[in-house]
């Protein structure tokens, strides 16, 4: 009788009787390398034969400066305006029974399911001076569509699905028992969100603002033709990256597009390890 | 005998005592505040596509629609997606066959690597190939000499987006397939199946609503891409303009109307795609992996 070696040593693969995984694994290999690496490979190789003292000029220009400010200083804002408003709206579709409720559910993934573009120029007409709401800021001295703050609008309601669908889930998990103990044990329902639910939700939370952030600083379509894309003012890096295309700058679209690469990298890096942290603390 | 008690019986929601939620009152505020804020950012949008586009009139909007630039943006749109998507199909169950089924070395990494196109903005996934394909591009020079046409074409549009929505069906698969696990299809190959024959009769009937929800995603998003084929498109009226890129010519051509319209074309499918969503949720939603989060 013939016995396997008990201790294989390093194996690539555990040994399976299912066929196909050489075709399978090959083929998406070679997919994945041609449709995204090979092209993202291209832009880091394009960005590192730039030169130090070329890539730096292009880093540090003021107008570069400036829209890289504004794409994360506005993604921060709107993912933090939808940590808020999207923990209430997933607490409210978790525990509260009302008519519709699956209608509403629903619609909190309509930013997903609907087009960048489209969603820009409707926001445009509704908060444009004479749009439905510009027209009622306008007397409050507020103006949206073609500031900063429309921008900020645009990356609210691109950003709003990944909080509440993150959120969601893990509210939904819940112990009542958990609840009902601190309840009995005399404590306030305030108390038992700040203390007992919200650290629970926290990591969540975090990836849902991080998810969001991220979205946020790399979206175009919406931000365009509501950010009135003033240089210096109003002027998003990803639209710096598709004018300075457009002049046939390719060095400075690269770097822009690789320094967006690095920073959200780095974010994300933070936010991990910033989660890592809250679940030894909270966890 | 069915206990009419266990029946209607859910887990917490229904019976929580009041130690354990807030007052009415502060529920009514709460819902109010949600309402107030899903309605602004979500339900006015959607509603002044609609009325905007039928600002005019009927007449002004079927007239929009039947203009020969914004029939040929739609049959762009419609070419592009159905190439891009059974693309995508097809490495999706691929990708998901070799990760579910399998237990190898690297492939959480693989894995990370898969939902790298939803980490990297639309503008970078379109620069991606003008720096491959451009006239100042690594390959532009040879594609020039042979006379092959990529960016600014249709190969193009079909690139960036099968970039953009390269994840959807595989993030959707691989959970759904690690769940269902390996058993189906050791007892098909044991009674003498061969490959093919167990991932059509035997896979493929396991993972169907999953994979067709992972396509109604992955099509929502293929026909409404903007940023990623603005890049490469290169705007050709009538040529290489998708619908996104069509409502934004229209629009700041100061064409309401005909932005709109085109718009609501794809408000629609939105509108269609959450529906076929929720609906597959509702019904299949022990199946589906994915039913929450994205």
């Amino acid at each position: 009788m013939t016995t396997a070696p008990a201790q294989a040593g390093w194996r690539f693969k555990q040994p399976s009787v299912i066929p196909g995984f050489g075709l399978t694994l090959g083929f998406s290999l070679a997919y994945l390398t041609l449709i995204i690496l090979i092209p993202l490979s291209g832009l880091v190789w394009r960005s590192a034969s730039l030169g130090w003292t070329e890539f730096w000029a292009i880093a540090t220009d003021r107008r570069t400066l400036n829209a890289l400010e504004i794409s994360f200083g506005t993604a921060f804002i709107a993912a933090a305006v939808n940590v808020v408003f999207g923990t209430l709206v997933a607490w409210v579709l978790v525990r509260y029974r009302f008519p519709g409720r699956r209608i509403v559910d629903a619609m909190v993934d309509l930013p997903f399911a609907l087009p960048t573009a489209v969603a820009g120029i409707a926001l445009t007409t509704l908060y444009a001076p004479n749009g439905w709401i510009g027209k009622l800021l306008l007397p409050l001295g507020i103006k949206v569509a073609y500031t900063p703050l429309g921008i900020v609008i645009a990356l609210i309601f691109i950003g709003l699905p990944f909080v509440v669908r993150t959120v969601q889930p893990i509210m939904e998990e819940i112990d009542k028992e958990v609840e009902e103990a601190a309840a009995t044990l005399g404590a306030s329902r305030f108390q038992i969100i700040t203390r007992v639910l919200f650290p629970g939700l926290a990591p969540a939370i975090i990836t849902g603002f991080s998810l969001a952030f991220a979205r946020g600083v790399g979206e175009y379509g919406s931000v365009i033709f509501i950010a009135g894309n003033l240089p210096y003012k109003s002027e998003i890096a990803p639209l710096l990256i598709v004018i300075r295309l457009e002049e046939y700058n390719y060095p400075a679209a690269t770097a822009i597009a690789a320094i967006m690469l690095a920073l959200s990298f780095v974010m994300l890096l933070i936010v991990n390890l910033v989660q890592t942290w809250s679940r030894k603390r909270y966890g | 005998m069915a206990d009419p008690e266990i029946k209607s019986y859910e887990p917490y929601h229904e019976s929580r005592s009041a130690a354990v939620t807030e007052s009415r009152p502060a529920q009514a505020v709460l819902m109010a505040i949600a309402f107030a804020f899903l309605g602004i950012f979500l339900l006015l949008p959607l509603i002044i596509v609609f009325h905007e586009a039928l600002a005019k009139g009927i007449g002004a909007y079927t007239q929009a629609l039947v203009e020969p630039d914004a029939r040929s943006a739609i049959h762009l749109t419609l070419l592009v997606a159905a190439i891009s998507v059974p693309l995508n199909v097809v490495f999706g169950i691929s990708a998901a066959w070799a990760i579910a089924k399998f237990e190898f070395k690297g492939k959480a990494f693989l894995t990370t690597l898969i939902d790298l196109p939803f980490s990297v903005s639309p503008v970078i996934s379109g620069l991606v190939y003008v720096l491959l394909f451009g006239a100042q591009g690594l390959l532009g020079g040879w594609l020039k000499m042979h006379g092959i046409q990529i960016l600014f074409a249709v190969p193009g549009i079909v690139l960036a987006t099968v970039f953009v929505t390269f994840p959807f069906v595989a993030r959707e698969l691989i959970p759904l397939m690690q769940e269902q696990g390996n058993g189906d299809e050791e007892a098909a190959l044991s009674l003498g199946a061969n490959g093919w024959q167990t991932f059509w009769y035997v896979t493929l009937p396991n993972i169907k609503w999953g994979l067709l929800y992972g396509v109604l995603l992955c099509n929502a998003r293929a026909m409404g891409e903007f940023g990623a084929v603005s890049v490469v498109s290169g705007h050709i009226r009538g040529l290489t303009n998708t619908m996104p890129l069509h409502v934004e010519i229209l629009y700041n051509e100061y064409n309401a109307v005909g932005a709109f319209a085109v718009a609501s074309l794809l408000a629609g499918l939105a509108l269609v795609t959450l529906v076929l969503k929720t609906l597959l949720e509702m019904r299949y939603g022990a199946e589906l992996a994915a039913t929450r989060g994205h």
